[in-house]
């Protein structure tokens, strides 16, 4: 249980100094503003933002009242024009983060008070949720980039890169695969280039960074998760690192918020592991726990008087933690079985490993019939639509209401959902393409390109890396052998599997088949820096960035890949997912 | 060699002078200094002169010359004087001359006589004449105050950034001052005139009357009054003969001291040597120079810093000398050597005679990457100069994409400054030259430019999508992109119609859409939500409620719930609803409604094609075992002992479950068996495990 890191497992560098910039930085700014002041957040701020500064430090700066809000730039406006009109004159400054965007100024413009604010950055855009994960807290990304097409989120990332390697060393080794890991990375490249010097000359703390689009792997993001984090995650939603649990859990009348991360003894111990496993540990461990209360009996004044003052804490909070995730165990188990949660992961394998094809579409029919949930059924679809390479044709109709009409063609364009017209083969695509050469509209071209770069080889890519493991007899949850233990040994998830492969050959060598299928040819790339000044025990430590967003069962599986190898992995990603976070970025929902 | 102590005189108690020559000028003049306007430039900078001035006795027909020398009278500069006629000379703390002219303008001009622009000093200022004119120094700066001919003020505190003041009117001031000086003080300029026997100072919002404190009685007007070049000191010369010295905010006085001389002097200034704690007043008269002075405490700043000293070589083009000092003082690179290259380049460009190809491979021979020149700068003062190819050649030398597109804009190079942004990924420099574009092009070639580049096409779209939907229609039109414009006008019936027959209209746009972009699917799905429309509307009509906007399960579900069972038997044949979604909803419903009686009616109406486990399952889900069980009979072979479980018949499920001789039947009913009562069942099946084995 909880395996603990090989002895020659490297230090993770702090990233608690980013917590520190990020907040001496809003200090900075808020005393720009000197005196009283009220303070109004952007909702998707509230929790970053409790993470790098409570209210104590903002009321240390003379914040008086804080908002929360709901739509920007209607409120700005709304509240100067109010002044105006009351004779009021304050000062206003928005601040924005992690970077003011031109349109933003458009919009104050349009709004009217562009020459009443003052505008400033706030560039916080990497928030440390854990000791080995950095956030992004960019949900946005993954709609605005694999959908919109619109690249501004790339700049950040390119600016996080650069923060990073200021802070903690360069980058001896690149790798990464995806359009997007490729603009990105030449962009940090730029910017390093014109700060040259400064990161020169430093000894590398990371060794190893490898940068991965969301689009190279849709599939694992959208299986059900059964590593227990990540089960949370699918089940209460962890958000900006803490999930409220409800009353259900806590077994009293109150919600509560708990932090999730590896100051949670109790949680650290069994995040990484298969559910399957959690409630034997969790009631091993209070069984433990009983045990060490019970000392009590028979202890003279003096041995109490030690038991009370030293361990008594520690095993009421461990008392505490422990009840609350079995709480949490039990309702995770209850809602489960009330969705017939071993189908639903039966058919989920059954599609990974491609066969009884026809029994899982039936059975996602039967979902679709069932009406239990259209971001499930939208997900289920998706699923088989990319293993299958495009055959589902499941009836999608009207039955869902309009916007979900445009939600398919959301998806359609994604490439999460790959349909694919009666004989519509290879050769098709391709006359299709070059009877638009003709047509000299290079938009079109790319267009037809991009529809045929759609096309998913799930099926193929599995079989060349293995990511169906082959079992015999039972596959051992408790001890698991390979990364497909978080998807109950049937998958091993191809992100994980490509990083793993990559780094096994220190490059792309004999992976161009992979890289075809693909469809990333021209974007997958290594650079290494011939600079031996890496330490071994930095070249054991790897920065994986995730664009577009990784899961809590990704993460588990690179952990384990670590403690197997000795590697240490630190995540960046632009935002935690996962399936139905996926699902409904690419929702329309009517407004 | 003197002897140190030759020469001197005393000056008060404590003070003494000296007088000598420095160096001889070495310029020639031909006119009288006297009859020229002159101006001398702070920090030993140039000298200009401006011969003939305007004198009613001199016939117009001459014009008049300036000329400019440098500190010790080496020509720099000589030109034919063709503008208006001038009232004042001044230099600006960058080296430019400033000449004023009586009609309000200023006419500027570089070290070299090069002229560089002009501005207005404002209408009030054209028709009332300049009287008179100071060019004063702040810290932004340089100013220009003016006294115009109806004795009203007029300044600007930097002319670099031209903002016209008109200063208050001085109470009863109906000619002119005897004598007044700019002063700038708390970062504020202000206007310091005497008239007569008052003093007052001019704000921007108000004209106050001042005292010096101190000041002897007896005085009847100022003859002449100086400030210091620090704006600290102030120095009044009275009618009496008499000189008051002291701090420029008239709070204190410095000292004072009668000179008996009565006839107004000429000039009067403050001198001091560089860190000298004495301060002293020189005043001449035609024929007569008298040095005033104290010796108390004062600092005097050392206000010529090394890189200002380095503006002043390199405007006097003496790039070689002050690229030594840069090494010799090991100055960084950007702040030194790249700089005065750059500047030199700046200059270079200049050389009309010289061709675009020589000069850009010149400047890119000396520069090379040179950390910290920015060829775009560079690039920009040659566009300045209207070579605009030689501005775009040296634009490629520049390394950072980003940084040539504002100049690229600016010379109408649009469609290569969207290449650069697009090239330097920074979506706002896209979105700027996009703005740029779309000003400059006209529609059509607009949105021919954007095909060609997905990147900032996505971005426009974007752009639209939240400001310009209309816009994001042509779009799609120019582009023939059927399945997007169908898309645009389902949105569209939803978001932003809000009557009915809109919205159908709107759909119907889309289906056509769909139908152009051969997506049969979506076509016929856009149809059918019409149909589904118009038919809600219908309903609502008919049967009261709300109906419209439900999907159309929802629309079943509610028809249902309201016991219009018909009505919704109708609706699923109309939209073909597969049986077995009919069934599940009609079930949900039925058990929602607790409606056992219809619901049994409903699962004996045909054999389900669900089955009949939903059956007992939501039956199960309302606590209602007796309505389960009646259904647990019906449900087929494979899933009746997972019925039983659910009815809790554990022991006919191991019954069913041993007939079957199903092992993983056997095992699901056997983790069903709890406590005593399911004993003997257990029991059944263990026993019926072991003959299975045994045979």
């Amino acid at each position: 249980m909880a395996f603990p890191h090989r002895p020659d497992a490297p230090e993770l560098p702090d990233f608690s100094m980013l917590k520190r910039l990020a907040r001496d930085q809003l200090i900075y700014l808020l005393e720009q503003l000197p005196g009283k002041k009220d303070l109004f957040i952007e909702a998707d701020l509230m929790s970053p933002l409790d993470r790098i500064a409570n209210v104590s430090i903002l009321k240390q700066h003379e914040v008086d009242k804080l908002y929360k809000v709901e739509n920007k730039p209607a409120l700005s406006s709304s509240l100067v024009n109010a002044d105006k009109l009351a004779g009021r004159t304050r000062k206003y400054k928005v601040i924005f983060s992690p970077q003011k965007f031109y349109a933003c100024e458009m919009v104050l413009e349009e709004e009217g008070i562009y020459g009443d604010v003052s505008c400033d950055e706030w560039a916080f855009s990497l928030l440390p949720l854990d000791v080995d994960l950095l956030s992004m807290e960019l949900p946005e990304f993954f709609r605005d980039y694999f959908l919109e097409g619109d690249q501004r989120w790339i700049n950040t990332v390119a600016q996080a890169l650069h923060l990073l390697s200021t802070l903690y060393g360069p980058f001896p080794n690149c790798y990464g695969i995806g359009r997007c890991a490729k603009m990105a990375y030449e962009l940090w490249r730029n910017l390093e280039e014109e700060e040259d010097g400064e990161t020169k000359g430093r000894r590398p703390e990371i060794g190893h960074i490898f940068l991965l689009d969301r689009d190279v792997d849709f599939v694992t993001a959208l299986c059900s998760q059964v590593v227990y984090e990540g089960l949370v995650d699918d089940t209460f939603r962890i958000k900006c690192g803490s999930v409220d649990f409800g009353p259900e859990v806590t077994s009293s009348d109150k919600s509560l918020k708990v932090l999730l991360n590896a100051e949670d003894k109790v949680f650290n111990e069994i995040r990484n592991e298969h559910f399957s496993n959690v409630f034997g540990f969790l009631s091993q461990k209070a069984r433990n726990l009983q045990a060490q209360y019970d000392r009590r009996r028979g202890m003279d004044i003096k041995q109490m008087k030690n038991f009370v003052s030293q361990e008594l804490k520690g095993l009421k909070q461990e008392h505490r933690l422990l009840s609350l995730h079995i709480g949490a165990c039990e309702s995770i188990m209850k809602k489960k079985t009330k969705q017939d949660f071993q189908e639903l992961i039966k058919t989920e394998h059954a599609l990974l490993e491609g066969f009884n094809i026809r029994e899982s579409t039936s059975y996602i029919e039967e979902h679709i019939d069932r009406q239990v949930s259209p971001i499930e059924s939208l997900r289920l679809m998706c699923l088989l639509s990319i293993t299958e390479n495009g055959d589902a044709r499941c009836s999608l109709d009207t039955h869902y209401g309009p916007e979900h009409l445009l939600t398919f063609s959301n998806l359609r364009r994604a490439g999460l959902l790959t349909e694919q017209a009666p004989g519509d083969t290879l050769t098709a695509v391709e006359s299709k393409v070059s009877k638009l050469v003709t047509d000299k509209a290079a938009g079109k071209i790319t267009d037809a390109f991009s529809s045929l770069a759609k096309r998913s080889n799930f099926r193929a890519i599995s079989k060349k890396l293995n990511l169906i493991p082959r079992v015999d007899g039972e596959y051992d949850l408790k001890v698991p052998r390979d990364m497909a233990y978080v998807f109950s040994g049937a998958y091993v998830p191809l992100s994980c599997r490509i990083i793993e492969q990559v780094l096994e050959r220190r490059s792309w060598q004999g992976l161009d088949e992979v890289v075809r299928l693909l469809n990333c040819s021209d974007f997958a790339f290594t650079d290494m820096t011939k600079e031996d000044k890496a330490s071994s025990e930095s070249l054991r430590l790897i920065l994986v960035v995730f664009l577009g967003g990784c899961t809590f069962s990704e993460i588990s599986a690179l952990r384990f890949l670590g403690r197997e190898k000795g590697y240490r992995f630190i995540f960046l990603t632009t935002a935690v997912t996962n399936s139905a976070r996926l699902m409904e970025a690419m929702s329309e929902v009517k407004a | 060699m003197d002897c140190y102590t030759a020469n001197w005189n005393p000056l008060g108690d404590s003070a003494f002078y000296r007088k000598y020559e420095l160096y001889s000028m070495d310029w020639d003049l031909k006119e009288e200094l006297r009859d020229c306007l002159v101006a001398a430039a702070p920090y030993g900078g140039p000298i200009a002169l401006l011969r003939n001035p305007w004198r009613k006795e001199k016939a117009a027909s001459v014009r008049p010359v300036l000329d400019i020398y440098s500190a010790s009278g080496m020509p720099l500069a000589s030109l034919l004087w063709k503008s208006g006629p001038v009232v004042s000379l001044g230099w600006s703390a960058e080296e430019e001359l400033l000449c004023v002219q009586e009609d309000g303008a200023v006419l500027v001009y570089g070290l070299h006589g090069d002229f560089r622009r002009h501005f207005s000093m404002g209408n009030e200022v054209l028709q009332n004449r300049v009287l008179d004119a100071r060019i004063f120094h702040t810290e932004f700066g340089s100013g220009v105050a003016i006294l115009t001919g109806a004795h009203r003020f007029t300044l600007s505190a930097n002319v670099g950034d031209l903002k016209l003041r008109r200063m208050p009117e001085v109470p009863g001031l109906q000619s002119a001052p005897s004598c007044w000086t700019a002063l700038c003080q708390d970062r504020v300029a202000h206007v310091l005139l005497a008239v007569g026997p008052d003093l007052y100072l001019l704000d921007h919002a108000a004209c106050s009357a001042v005292t010096p404190p101190g000041l002897a009685p007896g005085v009847s007007s100022f003859l002449q009054m100086a400030v210091s070049f620090t704006y600290r000191h102030l120095a009044l010369f009275t009618d009496t003969g008499y000189i008051w010295m002291g701090t420029a905010s008239l709070k204190e006085k410095l000292c004072e001291f009668n000179c008996n001389i009565r006839a107004p002097p000429k000039q009067m200034v403050w001198c001091s040597r560089p860190r000298s704690k004495e301060r002293a007043v020189v005043v001449a008269w035609e024929r007569r120079l008298m040095v005033v002075g104290d010796a108390s405490e004062s600092i005097q700043y050392k206000q010529l810093t090394i890189q200002v000293l380095l503006d002043r070589l390199v405007l006097r083009r003496l790039y070689p000398l002050a690229i030594q000092i840069c090494e010799y003082l090991r100055l960084p690179e950007v702040q030194g050597v790249s700089r005065i290259l750059a500047h030199w380049a700046c200059y270079k460009v200049q050389q009309k005679d010289v061709s675009d190809e020589d000069v850009a491979r010149a400047i890119n021979q000396k520069l090379g990457d040179t950390p910290g020149v920015s060829y775009s700068d560079i690039a920009a003062r040659a566009y300045g100069c209207g070579r605009t190819e030689l501005a775009i050649k040296l634009l490629e030398y520049e390394p950072r994409s980003g940084e040539q597109v504002p100049l690229l804009l600016k010379m109408k190079r649009s469609k290569l400054a969207l290449s650069k942004a697009i090239e330097s990924g920074d979506t706002d420099l896209v979105f700027t030259v996009l703005l740029h574009l779309k000003n400059e092009l006209n529609r059509g070639d607009f949105f021919m430019t954007l095909r060609n580049q997905p990147m900032a096409l996505s971005l426009y779209r974007q752009f639209c999508k939240h400001q310009e939907l209309e816009t994001l229609k042509d779009l799609y039109n120019q582009d023939d992109n059927h399945q997007e414009l169908g898309s645009f006008h389902i949105r569209a019936s939803y978001a932003a119609e809000e009557r009915i027959e809109g919205r159908v209209a709107a759909l119907q746009t889309a289906a056509d859409a769909f139908y152009k972009a051969k997506n049969e699917f979506a076509a016929k799905a856009t149809e059918d939500q019409m149909r589904l429309l118009r038919l809600q509307r219908r309903l609502e009509d008919e049967l009261g409620g709300q109906f419209l906007d439900l999907s159309l399960h929802d629309t079943v579900t509610t028809l249902i719930l309201g016991g219009h069972n018909k009505r919704a038997e109708q609706l699923a044949r109309d939209f073909r609803i597969p049986d077995k979604r009919l069934w599940w909803l009609k079930l949900t419903a039925l058990a929602d409604l607790e409606d056992w009686e219809e619901l049994e009616k409903f699962s004996k109406s045909k054999k389900s094609p669900i089955g009949y486990l939903p059956f007992v399952e939501i039956c199960m889900k309302q606590h209602n075992k007796y309505e389960a069980k009646k259904y647990a009979s019906r449900v087929g072979p494979e899933q009746k002992v997972k019925a039983l479980l659910l009815v809790g018949d554990v022991a006919q499920a191991a019954d069913v479950a041993i007939e079957h001789r199903n092992e993983a039947e056997l095992s699901l009913v056997l983790s069903h068996c709890t406590g005593a009562t399911d004993g003997a069942t257990a029991d059944k099946i263990q026993r019926a495990r072991a003959q299975a084995q045994k045979k």
